[in-house]
């Protein structure tokens, strides 16, 4: 399903150093702690992580939505050569929804159970373009059946509850890309999901992004998407990138403990039954307290002395892979 | 729709009979004989001998009650001891000024409450927010004839902005606004209670719907803040708000009540006030049931409307 | 030799119960922790039992009596020497008459709300729990109170009777029965349905039983802190009753009796009818502020361990 292009596509969106602190200076967590990131066009980043590494918080920052007690102190966003987080509140809302479109995690509180899905669709096109309502209500038809949703005409005018879980998302997804966007995030749009729905939702969502030729920001814990849907793909700990590879290089040949940690949960059809699945001792850190050194060595299996010390930064290792490990960086102390 | 008001005005029958009995016991409950407290002590031993008769007091209590409930559908209230005009008389033109209150107050109650709610949810923890919070519970917990005794201490004696009581000028001379100006108070006093509950049920059920994770959504759509508020938000957050708002509606009136007594307003409350002052009980019992129907009907009202809002409420 | 099994199960079940009930008063002990942690509601709690205590020991705390008139001293205003809290235009001590006062306004705020508790939760208890016909008749004949607003009915029933602090009592304790009856009902069919009824039924306890030891602990709670705030709300009914007219009559006055009796000199000496107002807006308040925290101590979800 990868189209793997050989041409490296224009950056859209270009991330460096995007901070983002919950709480006040004396006492909180710095959730995304100096995240740089590029979308390419018509290319799909995956963003990986466990729960609580700052994946959400990332897009939360892009798109601007992140509330008090939670500020963004440092970085910038750079969208077509324009810095997001320097727009105001009014700017920034002609950006939300029709230069970037975001889908969010679960389809069952994500629409608004007092209006139609039509006109939850319809009033995101009404907020961009200027159209009228009939032909705000005509294009929500279009895209629903777009999205694969039968009898659109009639289900235009129906209520969320009407819905099962993989057609809100369809909903959702139709909404997100109505303005066309340029990017699109999607914060784990199929873990709320059936199984059998999540292969249905991310083809969809491969084939919009395609057809519109936009980048896709696809942030999951599913190493499995991962590996179907992505070109590039960034991993996450405690709010740091921790290795930035291609999804070929990641996954053959990891250099992070962390992210071999990960592989090494998965397990693979063809692999031996006998064999215990292997999980990652420990718990994720404490942001308001985090460890010295490098984040990661509380629980690395091949952490030394200087890991503990030393706080290990995103270094390329090659063309196409950065990791920020010590170990990996320079190889082991001994040997 | 027709079939909810049907059914609604059909289960309101009973009550309303329940009702009737409740205001015809209130007489038995006086000490004394039925026919003197009717006629009042002066009257004569042959008056009431015939009232009995006529009233059938030798008879049994059901009968009685069947025969007060015949002559009260007929529109007989009886007549006025202390007055000796009918009861009908006395209360109708009273019963339009109690009700010039209450609207008043009612208006009052939401206009304060929804917006001072909605601010406060919008700037939760803000030094409004929480000067709102604590005025509330003040003025929720304080008793409201005395609040209005306050509030004539303050606007009529102190600062003499307003005048003290009564529904217009002593010469009857005042035009509309004069009219405006004797209303404010009692509006006020009436309302500041059940203001303060709408408050903060508003406050919460806002900031309820503010968490929403759907409004973030809708957020990311780049809706204009207005839309996003009037949309997501508001929708949502209203029919808590209603049902609470409807059930102040006995608190009310009874607000009005005795607000009427405090500013000497001429309304069925003062009349209340009076016939148990000149303990006149037909003129009791007309008011008490005039009010309570007053107070049946308004959650009629108030029913239908949250069975329009909500259609799951139409099969209750 | 072996223990017979009999003897060994009544080891158990004793066992069990004493665990049962160290886990209880462990559960108790933390409720009360909880509670000791809300500010507001310790404080109204003190507050309330301050003046109870005052209310109480009155004819001891005072030097005049609530009837004594000093002609030399009327609307004497606050901070008289003598007179703490001023006098009212019959030169009455003004703390005095507040003290006095409270013991009939305190007894209309608490005595109808605890015996219009106590036959409403059982008239609740047995409607939810039976259900059907019995249920019907009971909920049918109080819906006829619902439907008068509380102040209009407690009006023409003193109103009809004649005044008195009886009166006052008798006319808002009928009147709450309904709104007692209608929250044990709605609690009492929040916990019927629940499996360890179903378990008391199958183990063989009669409906008596059942509502008693299992139904009712449950339904307490709600009632509870329905009860505390009730009565901050009926203290403010009760002095609305006295202010007009239905409840002691005059020497004798509780606190709303004197707000009306400061309305003639409102113009001269405000302070005889903002000093009443003030200590019924106090008791509401700490009445109010002691349910929160009652409710906030009862409710699992707060409990910390």
């Amino acid at each position: 399903m990868n189209v793997v292009s050989h041409k490296a596509g224009e950056i859209t969106l270009q991330v460096r150093g995007l901070t983002t602190r919950f709480g006040t200076p004396a006492r909180g967590a710095t959730v995304v702690d100096g995240v740089d990131l590029a979308l390419r066009r018509g290319r799909t980043t995956a963003l990986v992580g466990e729960s609580g590494s700052g994946k959400s918080a990332t897009a939360l920052s892009i798109m601007g939505l992140i509330e008090p007690p939670g500020r963004i102190i440092a970085g910038e966003v750079l969208l077509d050569g324009e810095d997001l987080l320097k727009l105001d509140e009014r700017e920034m809302t002609k950006v939300r929804g029709r230069r970037i479109g975001m889908i969010f995690q679960d389809p069952l509180t994500s629409l608004n159970p007092a209006l139609s899905i039509g006109q939850q669709i319809a009033e995101t096109i009404l907020a961009h373009q200027d159209v009228s309502e009939a032909e705000a209500k005509q294009r929500a038809v279009e895209l629903l059946t777009h999205v694969g949703v039968i009898d659109a005409a009639r289900r235009v005018n129906d209520y969320p509850h009407h819905f099962s879980g993989g057609m809100r998302q369809r909903v959702l997804i139709a909404t997100a890309i109505s303005c066309q966007p340029q990017i699109i995030i999607a914060d784990e749009p199929t873990t709320a999901l059936d199984v059998t729905v999540q292969a249905k939702i991310l083809r969809l969502l491969h084939d919009l992004q395609q057809e519109m030729h936009a980048s896709l920001l696809l942030i999951t814990h599913d190493l499995g998407v991962v590996a179907s849907m992505a070109d590039e793909v960034l991993v996450m700990y405690a709010g740091r990138i921790v290795e930035r590879a291609d999804v070929d290089s990641l996954f053959h040949r990891p250099r992070h403990p962390y992210t071999k940690a990960l592989l090494a949960c998965m397990a693979g059809i063809e692999d031996d039954r006998s064999r215990p699945l292997e999980p990652i001792e420990g718990t994720a850190p404490d942001l308001t307290d985090p460890p010295p050194g490098c984040r990661f060595a509380p629980r690395c299996p091949v952490a030394e002395d200087r890991c503990r010390k030393q706080d290990p930064r995103l270094l390329a290792a090659s063309d196409s892979h950065a990791v920020a490990c010590l170990l990996a960086q320079a190889g082991p102390a001994h040997g | 729709m027709g079939s909810f008001l049907a059914r609604r005005l059909l289960a309101v029958l009973p009550v309303i009979l329940g009702v009737s009995v409740v205001i015809f016991l209130l007489i038995q409950l006086a000490p004394g004989d039925t026919a003197t407290v009717l006629l009042g002590p002066q009257a004569t031993e042959d008056a009431k001998r015939e009232l009995r008769h006529v009233l059938g007091l030798d008879r049994s209590l059901p009968v009685q009650y069947l025969t007060w409930l015949a002559r009260t559908l007929g529109g007989d209230f009886g007549v006025s001891i202390a007055t000796q005009i009918p009861v009908v008389d006395l209360v109708l033109p009273r019963f339009l000024n109690t009700l010039i209150l209450a609207f008043a107050s009612l208006l009052l109650c939401i206009v304060i409450g929804y917006t001072v709610g909605l601010f406060a949810a919008l700037r939760s923890n803000s030094i409004f927010d929480r000067l709102t919070m604590s005025l509330t519970l003040l003025a929720g917990s304080a008793p409201p004839f005395w609040l209005g005794l306050i509030l004539v201490l303050l606007f009529a004696i102190k600062l003499r902005w307003l005048p003290v009581s009564g529904m217009q000028n002593l010469a009857g001379e005042g035009g509309f606004l004069d009219f405006l100006r004797h209303l404010i108070l009692p509006a006020i006093t009436t309302a500041l209670g059940p203001a303060a509950i709408i408050t903060r049920i508003v406050r919460s059920s806002v900031m309820e719907a503010l968490q929403q994770p759907h409004v973030r959504v809708a957020r990311a759509k780049g809706l204009r803040r207005q839309d996003l508020i009037r949309r997501h938000v508001l929708l949502n957050a209203l029919p808590p708000i209603i049902t609470i708002t409807g059930l102040q509606l006995g608190y009310l009136l009874g607000g009005v009540l005795l607000t009427e007594v405090v500013f000497a307003w001429p309304g069925l409350g003062s009349l209340l006030y009076d016939s148990i002052t000149a303990r006149d009980l037909p003129v009791l019992q007309a008011t008490t049931l005039l009010i309570a129907l007053a107070f049946v009907l308004a959650n009629i009202v108030v029913d239908t409307l949250n069975a329009l809002l909500d259609p799951r409420r139409r099969e209750a | 030799m072996s223990i017979p099994a009999a003897v060994k199960d009544r080891q158990a079940a004793k066992g069990a119960a004493m665990a049962a009930a160290s886990r209880e008063s462990a559960r108790r002990f933390w409720r009360i922790r909880s509670f000791c942690r809300n500010h507001a509601a310790v404080t109204a709690a003190v507050f309330l039992a301050l003046v109870g205590l005052a209310v109480i020991f009155a004819p001891w705390l005072s030097g005049h009596g609530p009837d004594d008139a000093d002609n030399l001293a009327r609307l004497a205003p606050v901070g008289t020497p003598g007179y703490l809290l001023g006098t009212d235009q019959q030169g009455r001590d003004m703390l005095v008459r507040l003290l006095y006062g409270g013991r009939v306004s305190l007894l209309v705020g608490i005595v109808p709300v605890l015996v219009a508790g106590a036959v409403g939760l059982a008239l609740g208890l047995v409607a939810g729990y039976t259900r059907g016909f019995v249920d019907q008749v009971i909920m049918r004949c109080l819906d006829v109170v619902f439907a008068f607003p509380i102040v209009l009915l407690a009006i023409a029933i003193a109103g009809a009777m004649q005044a008195g602090m009886e009166t006052e009592i008798i006319s808002i304790t009928v009147i709450l029965i309904p709104y007692f009856a209608r929250l044990a009902r709605t609690a009492t069919e929040g916990v019927a349905p629940m499996p360890f009824i179903e378990a008391a039924r199958a183990a063989g306890g009669s409906p008596a039983t059942i509502m008693l030891r299992y139904v009712l602990p449950n339904v307490f709670s709600p009632v509870v802190v329905y009860a505390t705030t009730l009565m901050g709300i009926i203290i403010v009914v009760g002095s609305g009753l006295s202010f007009l007219g239905l409840g002691v009559q005059p020497p004798a006055a509780d606190w709303g009796g004197m707000v009306a009796d400061g309305r003639v000199v409102l113009r001269r000496a405000p302070h005889v009818t903002v000093e009443p107002g003030l200590v019924i807006l106090a008791v509401s308040l700490a009445f109010n502020f002691l349910g929160d925290g009652i409710r906030d101590a009862l409710d699992p979800r707060t409990i910390r361990r």
